[in-house]
């Protein structure tokens, strides 16, 4: 086999790896708008914070410390134990499922009915704010996060492609763990949707607020339980990544890594995002394969967006969504 | 009061149409351009141009180009950044080809290059629509970084990367670079500033602007009657990226001096540069200026009650800063969704009345 379809088909399978790294940014977003008809810019920003909140609950880490001891003069910064993992991670999604009710209580229950880009941009208000807040909270230097993941070259597959074509596959353990993970977690969220109680009337609120008000459906109820989902999702997308990369800000452009996939998937569809995330993952990894190094590299940034915006051009509603039907 | 239309008659069309009907509008008018050109050259220092005046002046430009796309044509754009950059990037290569041609047509000619980027950027939104184009105008913002970052053709090859402002002058008077007096690089910015925001008004005031209006309330029932979206929404794109690459070339090279194309003109800009058109008001040219204002003061005045007054590190005041600008969009969204511009059309008919009211 020529060296370089093997180099390529190691390129895709990265590629399809990150792939599912972006679906699962990209999953709640869905879920938000599918609800509420929000788009979420802040899901970043509440992935960036989940991870943040996750490392100084397990490293003990005293909230507000700078701006406490800024005010008053003192020199706390540790409670001085140390967490467990996944105790932590409970705790992170409670401080999650609060951040939804003030969300819901103090944003989104006052723009009910507003035009869609109208809350667009409230929830880029939102991110801004969040960030400035996770900062405060706990500091913005760069942190390392280890909640017990394995890292690093799978030597297993390794061996086996060794053996098949002569040159070993570079596979990081995270990325098929995270993959593991990604799929769980869709099956779930499918499942939570079909056949429960809450995710039947999460749907019945998706497809009309009124007449889902009219057979007795708490609206509020279900706008929190699904930011609180959909801060879940980013708490798992932040662990993700922030073990892979560390947590620090560009933890919170995963945000707008994941734009793209959702424009090429549709912003309704959750098989959308899942498909959209690995075109993307490929798409990237192998233009940058194959054209970057003509081009002067770092393809990566733009050619996601590029590739959505020619798509859309000729698929106004992605691959996946629902067929937008404009009336006068 | 104040702002009394009572014995104010209108005689003839032309006074009846004017920018500002009433008289004592009009007059505020004339004494706000009064004490820009006449007093504030004069009694400026270094501190106070590059702090506030020149940001101010230019962020203005930025904003009502942006607002002539998001608020008047309801095309909302996140590519404000990359336009920008093109704005710097034209007048750059345009500054070192031709070194004896004036400014002013280096400027006007970047607004220009860059009309024609932001029409290519603008073809999808016939295709797209909302926030799907929001995301689409991203492309733009990412394409155009990365392009200037890495095709060295567009910085002369130079080995930082970066670009700089070499010196030049109007008639005579040196308006970039490190020499250039405050109230000179004030005064140049001003004008642009001062011709921006007329043509911009008046724009918006003609047909053009009506079938922008008719295109943002709803496109399909503007196109029933009879306004062509697809010249609309490209004249809006051309004019908007304009404005907004007059003031990209503004900041670079009257401001800055020496660019670096991923820091100064990142998706950060595009996000500033739209929060100062909500805040200030979407749908007004006013409130882009009062939104510049808002938003260039704001750092500096939490920087000198946090830093300065209260003695706290820098780093927390700028995480402050985030959760202040942050909770301020999301409140004048709930609160005032027309912005600052609202807030003075409301206090204008308080003062009609006042004191007096019935």
């Amino acid at each position: 086999m020529p060296e370089q379809l093997v180099f390529a088909m190691e390129v895709i399978l990265n590629g399809l790896m990150a792939g599912v790294l972006y679906a699962l940014v990209a999953l709640g977003f869905v879920l938000i708008y599918k609800a509420s008809g929000i788009f979420n810019y802040a899901q970043g920003v509440m992935a960036l914070f989940a991870a943040m909140t996750l490392v100084g609950i397990m490293n003990g880490q005293v909230p507000f410390a700078h701006l406490i001891n800024a005010i008053f003069g003192t020199h706390i910064h540790y409670f001085g134990w140390n967490v467990p993992a996944l105790l932590a991670i409970i705790l992170t999604m409670g401080v999650m499922v609060l951040l939804a009710w003030c969300v819901q209580r103090f944003v989104m229950r006052h723009l009910v009915g507003q035009e869609p880009i109208i809350l667009f941009m409230a929830t880029i208000g939102l991110a801004y704010f969040l960030e400035g807040v996770a900062d405060l909270m706990w500091g913005s230097e760069i942190k390392t996060l280890d909640v017990g993941l394995p890292q690093g070259i799978n030597l297993w597959i390794d061996e086996t492609t060794f053996n098949i074509f002569d040159y070993g596959f570079f596979i990081d353990n995270l990325d098929i763990v995270a993959t593991i993970i990604a799929a769980l977690l869709v099956a779930a969220l499918v499942a939570f949707s079909q056949y429960t109680k809450q995710g039947r009337a999460m749907r019945a609120v998706a497809d009309d607020h009124q007449a889902a008000l009219s057979v007795g459906i708490s609206l509020n109820f279900i706008w929190v339980m699904v930011w609180s989902v959909a801060g879940f999702v980013a708490l798992v997308a932040g662990i993700m990544w922030g073990t892979k990369s560390g947590v620090q800000f560009s933890l919170s452009l995963i945000a707008l890594k994941a734009l793209p996939v959702l424009m090429l998937g549709g912003f309704t569809s959750i098989p959308g995002a899942i498909v959209g995330g690995l075109i993307i993952g490929v798409g990237e990894k192998l233009f940058e394969f194959a054209i970057g190094p003509l081009v002067g590299g770092a393809t990566e940034n733009w050619f996601a967006y590029v590739l959505a915006l020619i798509f859309l051009v000729f698929r106004p509603q992605g691959l996946f969504g629902e067929k937008i039907i404009e009336r006068v | 009061m104040f702002y009394r239309e009572a014995g104010d008659f209108k005689t003839s069309y032309v006074a009846d149409s004017q920018t500002f009907p009433i008289k004592f509008d009009r007059y505020r008018y004339y004494v706000v351009l009064a004490v820009a050109f006449g007093i504030i050259p004069f009694i400026i220092n270094d501190y106070w141009a590059n702090a506030l005046l020149l940001p101010f002046l230019i962020y203005a430009i930025a904003a009502i180009g942006l607002n002539i796309l998001v608020g008047y044509c309801g095309q909302v754009s996140l590519g404000t950044g990359g336009f920008m950059a093109v704005g710097a990037y034209a007048c750059y290569k345009l500054m070192t080809a031709f070194p004896d041609v004036s400014m002013f047509i280096h400027v006007i000619l970047a607004g220009g290059i860059t009309a024609i980027v932001g029409v290519l950027f603008g073809l999808p939104s016939l295709r797209i629509k909302g926030f799907y184009l929001a995301v689409a105008t991203l492309a733009a913002q990412f394409f155009l970084v990365w392009l200037f970052n890495r095709v060295p053709w567009f910085y002369n090859y130079s080995a930082s990367g970066q670009i700089n402002a070499p010196e030049r002058d109007v008639f005579g008077i040196i308006i970039t670079g490190p020499n250039a007096p405050a109230w000179a690089t004030y005064l140049f910015c001003l004008i642009f500033l001062t011709v921006c925001a007329i043509i911009a008004r008046n724009l918006t005031r003609g047909t053009t602007g009506r079938t922008w209006m008719a295109i943002r309330d709803m496109d399909i029932a503007a196109e029933i009657i009879g306004v062509n979206p697809l010249k609309a929404k490209l004249t809006a794109f051309a004019v908007s990226s304009f404005f907004v690459g007059v003031a990209g070339a503004l900041f670079f090279a009257v401001y800055l001096g020496a660019v670096e194309v991923g820091e100064v003109f990142g998706i950060q800009k595009s996000f500033l540069v739209l929060f100062m058109v909500i805040i200030g008001g979407l749908g007004s040219i006013f409130g882009s200026f009062a939104g510049a204002a808002f938003l260039v003061l704001l750092p500096v005045v939490l920087k000198v009650v946090g830093v300065d007054v209260l003695g706290w590190p820098t780093d927390i005041v700028a995480h402050l800063q985030l959760v202040v600008v942050g909770a301020l969009i999301i409140m004048f969204l709930i609160l005032e969704p027309h912005g600052l511009a609202q807030l003075w059309r409301v206090a204008k008919e308080k003062l009609r009345l006042w004191p007096f009211p019935h």
